[in-house]
């Protein structure tokens, strides 16, 4: 076979195991969200959205997790992301380059790993505890927001990083400042890649039960939290305690519940890829 | 070598009749390090305005870093220092006070490649002024189609002004990033290689359009290409290894070099 012939033969072979990998992925997506459908269906009604939680599973709903999460993510929305882009920004384009900003990049890396219980205790020892919010919508978005922080951080760094340096040093050549040039230049041509980053990193904190467990969230709040320093509950701490719960009312409650936060997720998400999709074509 | 640059040095520079005895730039005793390498060793030079002065000389020999010098745009490069004075207008630009943004509406500079922001051809040659703060519409429609008339574009995109620019061809985008430099209304033109990236027709426009600003502005630009220099230019200066081999009027450097490096250079000896 001459080598033509292989390398044809190769490209073809990439191409098939490709579709193949990136099917499987598909796949069991559909299978996992046709389990839980065919599980909880019967569960996804008004009653089920606007209802108070109960010991009878027939009669439970999601009413005080939904309007928690809302809140939660709401909050850890206004936190994390000025923060989190602006420390991307400062990293990347303002800090000099010494040992400290070094130590500084690998940490921040490091810290996008770290398990998310860490961040909880971490959260009850300092919001819960030092400052004193209790266990709080507020105490559980700051210890969300700094769980996120690191992806936001890393994710704005990379898009600002892929902003081609030509276009910065026409900027700077037509009397720009570093300020007008950052506002003009690098947000705009890296916002899609930043959003991205945002995307991410608030389908993982929209996910997390463990480090709200540990900060305090409750499993049973009969009442709409009305301040920032309100007990509150979220839909993944709803469903971990009714899947552990005996009564099998409660297995279809919880696949009920996981519809609902599958169902924010996607529009969350989607409301994110529209922006971007929207900026991207104002951009060519 | 500390000799010839003496020796250089104490050449008469170049006086035409109806020049005033003003320069328009000049460089005095400038280094140039990059950390400890050193990119631009001991160069003095004075141009006129209203000229066209072209920089030679084999990739890596300084000539953009020295070009770059007259808008600071080597400030940003991690372990850049520079030594000695770079004048504007007998102002010297490198001392504290100077206003670096302000500095650089005066002198404006294209680059190598086209390079456009991906926004439309109108907002494209209004950046500049919307940074300055300009708010009037009408005065920056003015300086938009002032601009592109100018850069000689304004015929081929005056019906598509709120079109990307990234639409544009590679020749129309260098006259659009030209034109950007234009509405600024600076009066030095920095020009980096600004054909190399364009084919012989575009090539042909740009060189025919630097001819017509050299009426108002005062054009420095590099090239690797002899013919461009010996086209377009009034005055040449070699370089080589940092050093400033010679400087005279493009005519004398093409017809009757003096030194032995320029001449093998030019006549394609070696770089």
């Amino acid at each position: 076979m001459n080598n033509l012939k292989k390398n044809k033969l190769i490209d073809s072979t990439f191409k098939i195991v490709g579709m193949l990998f990136t099917s499987l992925g598909i796949l069991i997506l559909i299978i996992l969200l046709y389990n839980i459908i065919r599980a909880g269906y019967t569960r996804i009604n008004w009653n089920f959205l606007i209802s108070l939680p109960s010991r009878k599973p027939d009669i439970a709903g999601v009413y005080t997790a939904i309007i928690g999460t809302l809140d939660l993510m709401l909050l850890t929305i206004i936190f994390a992301i000025p923060v989190g882009v602006g420390a991307g920004i400062y990293l990347e384009e303002y800090s000099k380059k010494s040992k400290l900003s070094t130590i500084l990049e690998i940490n921040i890396a490091n810290l996008a790993g770290v398990p998310s219980i860490i961040y909880g205790l971490l959260g009850l020892g300092i919001f819960v505890r030092f400052f004193g919010f209790g266990g709080s919508i507020l105490s559980g978005s700051l210890t969300l927001s700094l769980l996120i922080l690191p992806i936001i951080i890393v994710a704005t760094r990379e898009a600002i990083k892929a902003v081609p340096p030509s276009l910065k040093e026409a900027s700077f050549a037509l009397g720009a400042s570093k300020w007008q040039t950052i506002q003009k230049v690098v947000l705009p041509s890296s916002f899609g890649g930043i959003l991205t980053g945002i995307i991410l990193s608030l389908s993982r904190a929209i996910g997390e039960t463990a480090p709200l467990i540990v900060v305090g969230a409750m499993a049973y709040v009969p009442f709409v939290p009305h301040s920032i320093f309100d007990t509150f509950s979220v839909l993944p701490m709803q469903i971990f305690t009714w899947t552990t719960r005996p009564q099998a009312g409660f297995a279809i409650a919880a696949a009920g519940a996981i519809i609902v936060l599958l169902f924010i997720t996607f529009i969350m998400n989607g409301i994110a890829v529209y922006f971007r999709n929207k900026w991207q074509k104002k951009l060519q | 070598m500390t000799e010839k640059i003496s020796e250089m040095m104490t050449e008469t520079p170049i006086v035409e009749k109806a020049f005033d005895g003003k320069f328009k730039l000049q460089a005095k005793n400038v280094a140039v390090f990059y950390d400890d390498f050193q990119a631009i060793k001991n160069i003095s030079m004075d141009i006129r305005s209203n000229s066209i002065t072209a920089f030679i000389g084999p990739s890596g020999c300084g000539k953009s870093t020295f070009l770059r010098l007259f808008n600071r745009m080597n400030d940003y490069i991690d372990g850049f220092k520079v030594e000695g004075k770079i004048k504007i207008d007998d102002e010297n630009i490198y001392k504290k006070k100077i206003h670096v943004e302000q500095l650089r509406k005066e002198v404006g500079m294209v680059f190598q490649k086209p390079n456009p922001f991906p926004k439309s051809i109108y907002d494209n040659v209004a950046y500049g002024l919307t940074i300055q703060g300009i708010k009037d519409k009408k005065l920056i429609d003015q300086r938009v189609e002032k601009a592109l008339k100018q850069a000689d574009l304004w015929s081929e995109v005056k019906d598509k002004l709120k079109k990307s620019a990234l639409a544009l061809s590679g020749g129309q985008q260098q006259r659009l990033c030209i034109a950007r430099t234009l509405a600024v209304e600076p009066s030095i033109l920095l020009m980096d290689e600004p054909t190399s990236a364009l084919d012989p027709i575009s090539t042909a426009k740009i060189e025919e359009l630097i001819h017509q600003l050299k009426e108002e502005f005062t054009i420095i630009i590099v090239t690797h290409n002899m013919q461009q220099a010996s086209r377009i230019s009034d005055y040449t200066a070699f370089f080589y290894m940092g050093e400033l081999i010679e400087f005279d009027k493009t005519k004398n450097i093409f017809t009757n070099p003096q030194k032995k490096q320029t001449e093998n250079y030019i006549t394609g000896r070696f770089g």
